[in-house]
């Protein structure tokens, strides 16, 4: 019998803790495939980061680090300058990447640091119930903006794209979405791109992924879909923002 | 034998850590620990190393944990204010099993603070190095050759209980330049890590470097077997060096800096014919217990001198159970007590 389809050998058979209808089965599954594909499992070391994701550390096959709150990409350094001939990929939500990890995720970029970095976006934090997240966007209902971010107050969304494709060190930032099986293909080829990347010595780079979170916006899977296309995709349009070809590093 | 070599400390530490295999350093500027830092940021280069100035003390206690956790002799250096922000990373690395250095040259607190030498992290450094139940091996050099020793045996001691070690100094040692006689390099093998986060090759399951436990009997277990560790650490490892005590009716303890202090009034007291000793700590976690307790059942009294307001006059008292008075002299907010101040403190004992 043929086999058409399988999952990846970089996934193990733990079974995953998601909420029905959220994407990180999907991005976990598309990264996978990209150290299958580019043959690197047995050299790769992930850094799994606090939020839904924390416990990543157990479905990827790689080894794996968990790095406390928002310093992943610390971790991430640390592990490159011991192991420059290994792989080694963040995944990290908005939360970690973009509030509490904003100066690591900055200063790894700016370092041009040779990483891959995977980041979630779904505008809300997840594992913690629902709180306002620095990519929540103005007039969002979460449980710690009730009325709604008020941007007076609680400041302008975080575009963590643009922000980086600003810095001299970052070789590759695109932004994706999951929410159709044209944009997974789209998702799938950046990810690995970002992998290759690295395996090229290019530098610093990332794949921003918007992503639902049905749970915590009170939606279904299929509203929620619907919700990040009506509502992220005006704020966060997608696209590559940077891609220096031969790299960032002389 | 090596030849004799004149440093400052805190350049000693670095030399000394490079020696012991360490080519993993992640800092953040901070007086009084520059030196070392910038010696490293000469000296990395030259043997193929990694010297990296971290955007925060936060980053580069993470960057330790990531090389850590890969396997590698990594440190940090820091002073008081700064050991504060890596002491998520401490508890992290201690919740991970992972060994590592992280050297502080201590200055005045709480807060900013001052930048003259102070011994005022005493119980950040032996107690509270940061949240959750744990320990930090916890080394007290009071020379700049001890300085280079100890470093060579934080690494050892850390590889061999998989877990965080602190090399707790002061601006004095860190700022001061003595004669010192340098390790040759690479006199020791490397220890195996089996582990490490790495990379499996194919060859073995993932290996998961990781301080997260939901089930609270998982987490009790991981939590009372790194305590079962660390009742063989205080049983073996407890270190402390004892000078004039045999016959000593009072017994001066203290470490590091104000050691140097304590034993200038000890040797002026044995001058005029008092029977006086000094203790002093090498290890302050696992503190020596076992030396002072046993000192105890021939010593009337003892007088700690700490650059504090007194910290590790609790653990000396926790020693000799209240067996004996324990008294405290310090100064504090950067300033070394004298060996006149001391000497009076223990006239004053002697003659109560």
């Amino acid at each position: 019998m043929a086999i058409v389809f399988q999952k990846p050998h970089a996934l193990t058979d733990a079974p995953l803790h998601y909420c029905p209808g959220c994407t990180h089965g999907i991005v976990h599954r598309l990264v996978a495939q990209a150290l299958d594909e580019l043959g690197i499992e047995g050299r790769t070391v992930g850094v799994a980061s606090v939020g839904c994701s924390v416990m990543s550390y157990d479905y990827f096959a790689c080894d794996m680090v968990e790095a406390p709150h928002g310093r992943a990409q610390a971790v991430a350094t640390g592990l490159k300058r011991a192991l420059p001939d290994r792989v080694i990929f963040t995944y990290q939500g908005d939360g970690d990447l973009a509030a509490i990890g904003t100066a690591e995720t900055v200063h790894a970029a700016t370092r041009g640091e040779n990483i891959t970095v995977i980041f979630i976006n779904n505008a809300i934090y997840g594992m913690t119930g629902g709180q306002m997240a620095p990519t929540s966007l103005p007039g969002q209902v979460t449980q710690t903006t009730p009325y709604g971010r008020d941007t007076n107050t609680a400041g302008y969304p975080v575009r963590v794209c643009e922000l980086l494709s600003t810095l001299d060190g970052v070789a590759f930032a695109q932004r994706v979405t999951v929410d159709s099986v044209k944009n997974v293909n789209i998702v799938c080829q950046a990810i690995k791109k970002a992998f290759q990347n690295q395996l090229d010595g290019k530098g610093y780079s990332i794949v921003e992924v918007l992503s639902t979170c049905p749970t915590n916006w009170g939606l279904s899977p299929v509203e929620a879909l619907d919700w990040l296309r009506d509502n992220m995709l005006p704020y966060y349009p997608l696209g590559v923002y940077k891609d220096v070809e031969g790299g960032v590093k002389k | 034998m090596a030849e004799k070599v004149l440093m400052k400390g805190n350049e000693a530490l670095a030399e000394a850590a490079i020696r012991a295999g360490c080519h993993h350093f992640f800092g953040y500027p901070i007086t009084p620990q520059t030196e070392l830092a910038a010696y490293m940021a000469k000296r990395m280069p030259q043997v193929g190393g990694t010297y990296l100035q971290a955007e925060s003390e936060l980053a580069a206690v993470n960057m330790v944990l990531g090389a850590a956790s890969a396997g590698v002799r990594a440190m940090t250096s820091s002073s008081s204010p700064g050991v504060s922000l890596k002491g998520e990373g401490i508890s992290y690395m201690a919740g991970s099993d992972l060994p590592a250095l992280i050297i502080n040259v201590q200055r005045g607190g709480p807060g900013l603070g001052g930048i003259q030498p102070s011994q005022a992290d005493y119980w950040q450094a032996t107690k509270a190095g940061g949240h959750g139940d744990f320990q930090v091996l916890v080394f007290a050099p009071s020379t700049v050759q001890e300085m280079v020793d100890l470093v060579s045996d934080a690494f050892d001691t850390a590889d061999k209980y998989r877990m965080p070690a602190m090399i707790l100094a002061d601006g004095m040692l860190g700022q001061m330049m003595e004669p010192v006689v340098l390790p040759e390099v690479g006199e020791k093998r490397p220890v195996e890590k089996p582990w490490a986060a790495n990379g499996h090759q194919d060859r073995r399951f993932h290996n998961v470097i990781n301080s997260l436990y939901l089930t609270p009997e998982k987490l009790e277990d991981l939590v009372l077997a790194r305590y079962e560790r660390y009742k063989v650490i205080e049983a073996t490892e407890q270190r402390a060096e004892e000078y004039l005590t045999e016959d000593a009716e009072l017994v001066v303890v203290a470490y590091g800096a104000s050691a140097r202090v304590a034993r200038s009034a000890v040797n002026k007291a044995r001058e005029q014919g008092k029977k006086v000793g000094l203790i002093r700590p090498i290890t302050l976690w696992p503190f020596p217990k076992d030396t002072l307790k046993a000192a105890a059942a021939h010593v009337r009294k003892m007088l700690t001198v700490e650059m504090s307001m007194g910290q590790m006059v609790d653990d000396v008292r926790l020693a000799v159970e209240c067996a004996i008075p324990v008294e405290f002299f310090g100064r504090t907010g950067g300033i070394i007590p004298t060996p006149a101040e001391v000497l009076g403190q223990i006239d004053r004992m002697l003659t109560e």
